[in-house]
């Protein structure tokens, strides 16, 4: 057992937790965030991705005890006062989710892959967004408005 | 996962001491291999000793004409890197396309190469690049480095501190993804070398990655992708699996080179 | 905006989703929470001898270790499977004893032998590894084939020879005689590639027993929470109904997965009742690979013979169809009535023969994937067409029209009596949206670039919304397909419709509101659609088979009659005016006419209050209906696909996929083009990247997402999605269902490409890189 304290969505939180525990059950059952999904056990679907730090990172794939002192934001603290994230409301907007489970991880790697190419001056093609796509794998939507959801929050953001 | 200890020490001593006080001890560096592993119950080691905290293994930085890659810096890092894209641009671009963007902002290139998967990407770059794997105590040369699959040259309780890779313009790494894990099913990584062409493959061979006389023959003589057509590519020795017999891997190293080749 | 049918209304239930706030299964936890781990087989075929749980019950934090016999000894049932199938010599079909936990014998890899139940999930995952079973590994077989073959392996004792039935339909005699009067035979074997439905969400399953009241509460994924209780009451004996409540609440995603009631759900049950805790199992992706009903996997030959003109006449198909180790829920409908019935196409054949063989293998077991039947009935004769054109030096859309059924009602020489469709329209759309006449010179163009440049169609059909409860029973269904639904109008006008279709993905609570605002001309904020709860809803059956617009909705409209009729009355009592000039618009109850209304929510309010009803009516406004389909329903369309393959890898890009479906009435066509989207990408997932691979010992190669391919992104290419609609004329709204349309079409469309591109027709599902690589080789 290790005392973890992480800032989460903008909140300090403290927790005792074993130090096996992975940062996606850290979220789902010592903090009851379960917006985050796990969907796979081989690192590759994605639907646990989380921003560590202002980066996408595969909750599963982590451990809480090295996140110590670290930034969490996760789909339940990209909305502010009330409004909508441009993904999240680009998303809704062009059908971009059917089930919903993938969805959290998608949109945390939206935003996240819109920063970086701001970040760096690069353009964004659908190309483009297809590739960084790929660890998140979506079983409803067949990526066309998922792809078009990040090419309209991208403009937006 | 079974339980187990974390320890994160912030010194390449401390984290051997740890290491060497636990009863079946890991190095943790990014995590995307070994937890899954963990995951699975395919590995339960009683502590993790987390090598992220040392400063010694982080950073990249140009020693001469040489790049030195701290061991803990993360696959986005490297491809972001400034120095590496201006040294060995063909680096970067190798390391950019690692897993995915979220892996790439956790995996590292020492927890990569300490892992040697018969199918990672930065095997075949080091190999490729004459890099030198430098360890708490002692400077190994990647030829000496990757002994087979998920073996290297690493004693027990021996910690990568960092990868040296020489500058080099004109190097490029083509990788053929498996379709499922995206994972090098055939990856080339070519580079130009002052001691002539060298030729690295991962993801095809039955011992992991390894160099190809042949290509380097072909293309220490004459640097070009239509060199590549003459070279004999033998099925022997390659790996073969529901994603592509070794025959049709023996036919993705020379594409893939010929397309390395063209990139570089 | 129109809320209306038609309109591309943004879904209502998306801001949970969004936002993270979706309630899924594994998000329930219940107060003193216990989990479960299964102890599955390593081996794909042994007896147990014994099973020492002394390390596991040892472990501190275990509550118990259950095995089998205690199971089958307090009374659970067997697994069944609902769907009686007669062989053709009269003979029952010969279904295998399945016990939730095994008790003699494991039949595959992953078949339970017992369960721990512990504090903590990750606990009762190790304390599993510590349940020491004792195994005689006996021989087994995985392929289908070869399970058949003389001194195969037997799985069950009561099925010789592994096989479960052997059925045929259509005249074999008269097929004979016009295949062997042919002009033109073209005959082909062709294998339909094993596939997992992977849904993103795992399967879960939360099961709370209550002592004082002999209760039980099981939140589970599943798309038919009534079935499962129906099921789970009448076949397995956990509880009564009336003592059992079952509710799916969000779910990930289904594909035909989560219909069926599978050992852990029964599990959970009765170990939480062994346990007086709540008992709480959530799959992980490796588990699901090896639990999760797979489906497809027929290996069949067939013959189709034309005449002089290109005019089909007859068409013979012998099918073997592997069902893995257990007869799942609807197993024995999929290769039966949902496969052979469709063997038709959109064409006039008057000569049809099928043979289907179902047979045990010593693998995970087989049911509905997206389609079930009806993709590998359509792949069957896609493939077929497309090669006979070639073979026959005919273009293949005018050998398609040259068959094509033009009057209906057409009765098909397989049961099935298709009612609506304009295939022609179809065709001629998705080849002008294709720019099928531009095809050449892209083709050149690629040449140019090295290459190889190739376009395939596919013109399906497939039968929605089952179905005829009369029918299907006759045919040897277990249930009635029909559906329920409730309306509740309240006092104040809002509404809640209560439906038994169940939405995980499909956009149920906008859709559906959308037809009541539309009805009852209110705001569509107004409107709460209520699924998944068995406390609830009284009864349904379901979504699965493109059932829920087709037949759900039907209900919802038969419901709404009902409440029409009698808000005309009270509204006529009240204003006056006969009922006939009763009319609802703008929000109002109007006497058409006049300047006399009330608003909707006066109604409401006069229903409840009672105090001025017209005589002998009772208060309250809340009707209920079940709707039972008059018929199947038949969407059909035509898909073209071009595709690009680069001949040095064999990696194939699609450049283009074009669809012109035809489904009736679209009430939201955003909704709809989404799940033509999404079955496509299932489509060309199965044509070009996954497929269950199992060794021939029973061991599953393609246990993870490191092995499986699922479609990625970059795999998959953007949409052209068309519609051509004719009126399904069977059912009040008029719509025929899109579900799995994308899935059941496209596979053909992509491969007749693909062969077209490397001038080669030996080629097998899924055209990966390598096997489109070996392919050009072998034609070298």
């Amino acid at each position: 057992m290790t005392k973890i304290s992480m800032n989460v969505n903008g909140k300090a939180v403290s927790r005792d937790v074993p130090d096996e525990t992975l940062l996606s059950d850290y979220l789902r059952e010592h903090l009851r965030l379960t917006g985050t999904h796990v969907g796979c056990d081989t690192s590759q679907c994605g639907a646990c991705v989380v921003h560590v730090n202002g980066r996408a990172v595969k909750s599963c794939s982590a451990l809480a005890a090295s996140l110590e002192g670290a930034e969490v934001t996760t789909i339940e603290g990209i909305a502010q006062n009330g409004e909508l994230h441009p993904m999240q409301q680009a998303f809704t907007d062009h059908h971009g989710l059917q089930c919903g489970f993938c969805t959290p991880g998608m949109i945390m790697t939206g935003v996240d892959m819109v920063n970086r190419y701001k970040a760096e001056g690069r353009d964004l093609t659908t190309d483009a967004i297809r590739h960084e796509l790929e660890g998140n794998i979506c079983r409803c939507t067949g990526y066309h408005n998922i792809v078009r959801a990040v090419e309209d929050a991208a403009a937006k953001m | 996962m079974y339980p187990t200890k974390y320890h994160k020490p912030d010194s390449v001593d401390a984290a051997i001491t740890a290491l060497s006080g636990a009863e079946d001890g890991k190095f943790l560096a990014g995590g995307q291999t070994l937890l899954a592993t963990m995951k699975q119950h395919l590995a339960a080691p009683s502590d993790l000793v987390d090598v992220r905290g040392i400063s010694d293994l982080s950073g990249i930085r140009m020693d001469g004409d040489t790049l030195v890659i701290g061991a803990a810096t993360t696959h986005a890092e490297v491809a972001a890197s400034a120095d590496v894209n201006s040294a060995c641009p063909g680096l970067a671009r190798l390391a950019a396309g690692i897993g995915d963007p979220a892996v790439r902002h956790m995996g590292t290139i020492g927890g990569s190469i300490a892992n040697n998967d018969p199918a990672a990407c930065y095997p075949a770059g080091l190999l490729a690049l004459n890099a030198t794997i430098v360890t708490n105590s002692r400077e190994i040369a990647a030829d000496d480095f990757f002994l087979g699959l998920f073996t290297t040259a690493l004693e027990e309780d021996e910690i990568i501190t960092s990868v040296r890779v020489p500058a080099c313009a004109k190097a490029a790494y083509a990788k053929f993804r498996q379709p499922a894990s995206l994972f090098a099913l055939v990856g080339v990584c070519v580079a130009q070398t002052a001691d002539g062409a060298r030729v690295a493959i991962t993801g095809a061979g039955e011992d992991g990655v390894f160099r190809h006389e042949g290509l380097e023959a072909a293309l220490s003589s004459d640097w070009s992708a239509s060199a590549i057509d003459g070279v004999e590519v033998s099925a022997d020795g390659l790996m073969s699996d529901i994603h592509g017999s070794a025959a049709y891997r023996a036919n993705l190293i020379k594409v893939m080179a010929k397309r390395a080749v063209a990139a570089a | 905006m129109s809320t209306g049918i038609g309109a591309r209304v943004k879904r209502k239930e998306d801001k949970r989703f969004i936002t993270g706030k979706g309630k899924y299964t594994d998000d329930v936890r219940s107060e003193n929470q216990a989990y479960a781990a299964f102890v599955r087989s390593p081996h794909a075929h042994a007896k147990i001898k014994g099973i020492d749980k002394s390390a596991a019950l040892a472990m501190e934090g275990v509550i118990d270790v259950l095995d089998g016999h205690q199971l089958t000894g307090d009374g659970i049932g067997n697994i069944i499977c609902g769907w009686a199938i007669t062989s053709k010599d009269g003979s029952a079909m010969n279904m295998g004893a399945w016990s939730a936990l095994a008790t003699e014998k494991v039949r595959y890899v992953g078949d339970a032998a017992a369960v721990v139940i512990a504090e903590t999930q990750a606990l009762a995952r190790i304390a599993a590894e510590a349940v020491e079973v004792d195994y005689e590994v006996l021989p087994a077989v995985s392929n289908a084939k070869k399970a058949l073959a003389d001194g195969a392996p037997e799985i069950h004792d009561n099925a010789p020879g592994n096989l479960i039935y052997d059925w045929e339909i259509g005249e074999e005699a008269a097929t004979d005689a016009a295949l062997s009067e042919a002009a033109h035979v073209t005959e082909m074997e062709i294998t339909n590639n094993r596939l997992s439905p992977n849904p993103m969400e795992p399967r879960s399953a939360v099961a709370t027993y209550d002592a004082a009241e002999e209760h039980y509460t099981l939140y589970t994924t599943s798309q038919n929470p009534h079935v499962a209780r129906l099921v789970l009451s009448a076949f397995y004996q956990v509880a009564p109904e009336h003592k059992l409540r079952v509710i799916a609440p969000d779910v990930g995603g289904g594909f035909g997965s989560k219909i069926y009631i599978y050992p852990e759900e029964i599990t959970c049950l009765w170990a939480s009742m062994k346990t007086n805790r709540s008992v709480k199992w959530t799959s992980d992706r490796s588990e699901a690979f090896i639990t999760d009903a797979h489906g497809r996997d027929h290996i069949s030959t067939a013959k189709m013979g034309f005449d002089a003109d290109g005019r089909i006449t007859g068409f013979k198909v012998d099918t073997i169809a592997n069902f893995g180790a257990y007869m799942s829920l609807f197993s024995s409908a999929v290769p039966t009535y949902l496969y052979a019935t469709l063997l038709s196409g959109q064409y006039d054949i008057q000569n049809i023969h099928c043979n289907v063989r179902a047979v045990y293998t010593n693998t995970v077991p087989v049911d509905a994937y997206r389609g079930a039947g009806r993709p590998e009935a359509c792949y069957l004769i896609e493939r077929m067409m497309e090669t006979a054109a070639r073979e026959m030096g005919k273009d293949p859309s005018e050998l398609r029209r040259a068959n094509f059924v033009r009057e209906f009602p057409h009765q098909t020489p397989v049961i099935m009596a298709y009612d609506a469709g304009d295939f022609d329209a179809n065709l001629d759309q998705a080849r002008e949206a294709a720019d099928v006449a531009g095809f050449p010179a892209r083709k050149e163009e690629a040449a140019k670039r090295g290459k190889l440049r190739g376009l395939g169609y596919s013109s399906y059909i497939e039968a929605c919304g089952i179905a005829p409860s009369a029918a299907v029973g006759s045919l040897g269904a277990g249930v009635g397909l029909w559906e329920s639904a409730e309306v509740r109008v309240n006092p104040v006008g809002t509404i809640e419709i209560l439906t038994g279709s169940h939405s995980h993905g499909q956009g149920h609570e906008t859709t559906f509101a959308q037809i009541v605002a539309e009805r009852f001309s209110i705001p569509i904020e107004n409107v709460s659609i209520v699924h998944g709860d068995t406390d609830k809803v009284q009864f349904g059956m379901g979504t699965y088979g493109s059932r829920s617009g087709a037949v759900g909705m039907s209900a919802i409209v038969k419901a709404m009659d009902k409440v029409e009729a009698k808000v005309r009355k009270i509204a006529a009592h009240v204003l006056e005016a006969s009922e006939d000039d009763i009319v609802i618009e703008g929000g109002e109850v109007k006497v058409k006419g006049t300047d006399k209304a009330m608003g909707w929510h006066e109604v409401g309010l006069s229903a409840y209050t009672a105090h001025n009803l017209p005589p002998d009516m009772e208060p309250g406004l809340k009707e209920s209906a079940f709707y039972d389909p008059a018929n199947f329903t038949f969407p059909a369309g035509a898909y073209i696909c071009e595709v690009e393959v680069d001949p040095e890898t064999g990696v194939t890009e699609i450049v283009r996929f074009t669809a012109s479906d035809d489904f009736g009435t679209i009430i939201n066509p955003m909704i709809v083009e989404g799940q033509v989207h999404g079955g496509i990408a299932q489509g060309i997932g199965q044509a070009m990247l996954e497929q269950v691979v199992y060794d021939d010992d029973g061991q599953l190669i393609t246990g993870s997402y490191m092995d499986y391919t699922m479609p990625r992104a970059a795999d998959l290419p953007f949409y052209d999605v068309h519609h051509a609609s004719t009126i399904c004329p069977n059912n009040p709204l008029g719509m025929k269902g899109c579900g799995e349309a994308g899935a059941i079409g496209s596979p053909p469309a992509v491969i007749n490409a693909i062969t077209d591109a490397i001038g080669s027709n030996t080629l097998a599902m899924p055209a990966t890189p390598h096997a489109v690589w070996s392919a050009l080789q072998a034609a070298q």
